[in-house]
């Protein structure tokens, strides 16, 4: 920079106007703060008269919180609306007499800490009685105190880690962190050994190359995944660990090929792993690669096109569109014309705020027919979502001691001509 | 180590892409000493442009040999337009004020740019497949695709160019003389500001180069790939000497080669397999940079400026 520091012309005039105009801004500053103190008390007490009430009018918020922009949308967006659905549902079949629902969705961008302050806003909002997410198991991890502290009930469709329910030393001695988190998908611990198991038994795959994103979710899978191959004969090939947002994996491609693997095992989200396919099939190195439910998306095949012909990806649950039970979800989601995926994780999350729905009503219920006040309804729906038991839209739900789902099946996906098909149903208790 | 010739053509080409767009931040700095970081965005913008000129006005099935020429053209318009524009709408209202106004002006622009992008351009909030060239040929060990022999090929045209142009053309010689000194160089008759919009009309035009090659190389572009793209091509011209258009380009190239070699080999290294792979290339990047300003803090071809930091 240079050296002689420029004043910018008519600088020293302005001292004058300055304090003038510090006058004003004070006055400004005071007549805002005045103006925005009335305006949160106003909202305070209105939010207050939502809640406490217990006349027919009640309206009971459902917080909601996913990727719903940038990394991650597409399924994000899919238990937005997936929740949308089952609070409609709700609704209209008035489930809970005299209560109304409706949803607060909050985008958490795939951030933990963006997720934090997400589960924050949602336990400050009195009518919120339980929130349905987040997508990311890391995210998750963020946000479990939040809700343990509110004694608010959080129900994830989709994070898959078992550290999130089982605690830190699952493999060894289990015990639940958080009482109020619940989860209505599968963990790692029976994906990463069902991906295993596929590969080694359904593929044939002898040498295996594992990648992951460093992720809680990802290099949890990746983890589970290297040990189950290993423990079923193959060998592992090599293994590496890529940057979320990366875009250049020439180094990692050329690794893989001259590794000899006949197969690419990658723990993270598609956002990575559509363009690690997409650059070791230019490179002419034509092995499939497998993945975990993260990947299991429409917006995969579309950015990887002809490159992830031939992709793997286990995913929980069995496949949203062969459950009878969901075709009315989906034909809802479709007429609505709603965005994102409905696949993965659309049906699980329309059990989840069922699962809410119906412990609200089962508390009312056991109230005499009355709401408790808000600060005893939130701990009273996380002991009623507990006792869950009911047929929801992707089979039993029902929780285990540590709020894990009963319902322990899951479904390896292959593409074949440009669309996801379900090659493998089971459940896998090993 | 057999795959050494294939990853040092893997980082050479990366290193191209850095050299490209790093030569917009040094030709700006060189100029008016200011850092645009906006400038990653102007890539962005410069390969959506391409991807435009594509999918909305081409025919289907239009030949790639017609078409990259064209996309070449619409991506270099945006980037231009938008580089121009920044300059013209953002920078030179703050051309006399203290130099932190035009750094955080930048850093808006870039959200700004990046917003406008996701929320307006259809489908960019997550990945648009572009078009790509991925047919391959082997030289001895080393595979290459068409995109990077177009990426080799466009770095050595437009560098180049770039250097007969600022050493013979009456413009090229008036930007040199503006970078010198621009009150002297307006004093001399030349019109700083016109050469201040051509300083960033070609930084922008490189980006779109850039931006062009990266797309036909991964096949597919969204609205953040200019944060780190334009992030690693700022290290790349500190690293070059940030004011020196070789030193960007040789910046770039060692920087690609730096992250390829290090992601590739350093976990071979006894003792090192924790510090190697792909998720550490970045740290051994920065490493080097490091290493570079302590012991050229003028980078490696920049010159030692008494009145410049």
């Amino acid at each position: 920079m240079r050296g002689t520091h420029r004043l910018p012309p008519g600088r020293k005039c302005l001292r004058k106007g300055l304090i003038v105009r510090k006058r004003s801004l004070v006055i400004l500053t005071s007549v805002l703060t005045t103006g925005a103190l009335t305006l949160t008390a106003c909202g305070s007490r209105d939010n207050g008269n939502k809640s406490g009430g217990s006349s027919s009018g009640t309206t009971l918020t459902i917080g909601v919180d996913a990727p719903l922009s940038g990394e991650n949308s597409t399924t994000g967006l899919g238990i937005q609306y997936g929740v949308q659905i089952a609070v409609d549902d709700a609704n209209k079949n008035n489930w809970v007499p005299g209560v109304k629902f409706k949803v607060k969705a909050l985008d958490d961008k795939a951030q933990p800490a963006t997720g934090q302050s997400n589960a924050t806003a949602l336990v400050g909002d009195a009518s919120v009685v339980g929130a349905v997410g987040p997508l990311n198991s890391g995210v998750a991890q963020s946000m479990q105190q939040v809700f343990n502290s509110a004694n608010m009930v959080e129900i994830s469709p989709s994070n898959t880690n078992p550290t999130l329910t089982q605690g830190k030393d699952w493999q060894t001695n289990k015990s639940r962190p958080y009482k109020t988190y619940f989860r209505t998908a599968t963990t790692d611990a029976l994906q990463g050994s069902f991906a295993a198991d596929y590969a080694w038994n359904g593929l044939k795959k002898k040498k295996a190359f594992v990648v992951d994103d460093k992720q809680t979710y990802g290099a949890g899978l990746a983890g589970i995944f290297n040990g189950a191959f290993k423990k079923l004969g193959g060998s592992i090939a090599g293994t590496d660990h890529v940057n979320t947002g990366d875009t250049d994996f020439s180094s990692l491609v050329t690794k893989i090929k001259a590794s000899g693997a006949d197969m690419v095992y990658y723990g993270g989200q598609y956002d990575e792993s559509e363009k690690i396919t997409k650059q070791l099939k230019g490179a002419k190195v034509n092995i499939p690669l497998m993945g975990g439910d993260g990947m299991y998306a429409t917006t995969y095949i579309q950015t990887a096109g002809q490159a992830a012909e031939g992709d793997l990806a286990t995913s929980v649950g069995v496949p949203a569109d062969t459950l009878p039970a969901a075709k009315s979800f989906i034909a809802t989601y479709k007429s609505k014309g709603y965005k994102g995926d409905y696949g993965a994780y659309g049906a699980y999350s329309y059990d989840a705020a069922t699962a809410i729905i119906k412990a609200v009503k089962a508390v009312k219920d056991a109230n005499g027919g009355k709401l408790p006040a808000s600060d005893q309804l939130r701990s009273k729906v996380v002991d009623a979502v507990q006792k869950s038991d009911f047929d929801g839209i992707t089979g039993k739900v029902s929780f285990d001691q540590y709020g894990d789902t009963q319902n322990k099946q899951l479904t390896v996906y292959q593409v074949k001509g440009g669309k996801w098909v379900a090659v493998k149903t089971g459940t896998f208790n090993g | 180590m057999h795959t050494l010739p294939q990853q040092l053509a893997n980082g050479l080409l990366l290193g191209s892409m850095y050299g490209l767009i790093a030569i917009g931040y040094t030709m700006v700095y060189g100029i008016v000493q200011l850092i645009n970081f906006a400038h990653g965005e102007i890539f962005m913008t410069g390969a959506f442009g391409a991807l435009t000129v594509y999918v909305y006005i081409l025919p289907d099935g239009t030949s790639m040999w017609a078409a990259v020429p064209l996309m070449l053209i619409g991506g270099g318009i945006v980037s231009v337009l938008v580089a121009v524009g920044a300059e013209r709408f953002a920078y030179r209202p703050l051309r006399q004020a203290p130099r932190l106004a035009p750094l955080i002006t930048a850093i808006g622009l870039s959200l700004t740019l990046q917003e406008l992008v996701r929320n307006f351009y259809p489908g960019a909030d997550k990945s648009r497949a572009f078009p790509s060239l991925d047919a391959t040929h082997s030289i001895g060990s080393v595979d290459i695709t068409d995109a990077d022999i177009f990426l080799v090929c466009a770095a050595i045209v437009c560098m180049s160019s770039l250097a007969w142009f600022v050493r013979k053309s009456r413009t090229g010689r008036a930007m040199q003389a503006t970078a010198q000194d621009p009150d002297t160089a307006q004093l001399m008759g030349i019109d700083t500001n016109r050469i201040i919009v051509v300083a960033f009309a070609i930084g922008g035009f490189f980006a779109a180069v850039a931006a062009l090659s990266y797309g036909l190389k991964y096949g597919n572009i969204d609205y953040r790939m200019g944060f780190l793209m334009g992030l690693k091509a700022f290290t790349a011209a500190v690293m070059g000497g940030i004011g020196n258009i070789y030193g960007a380009m040789l910046g770039g190239v060692v920087l690609g080669i730096a992250e390829t070699l290090a992601s590739a080999y350093i976990s071979n290294i006894p003792g090192m397999q924790q510090l190697g792979g792909q998720s550490w290339a970045n740290v051994w990047a920065f490493v080097l940079l490091i290493l570079v300003l302590l012991f050229r803090p003028q980078g490696l071809l920049g010159e030692r400026v008494a009145d410049r930091a």
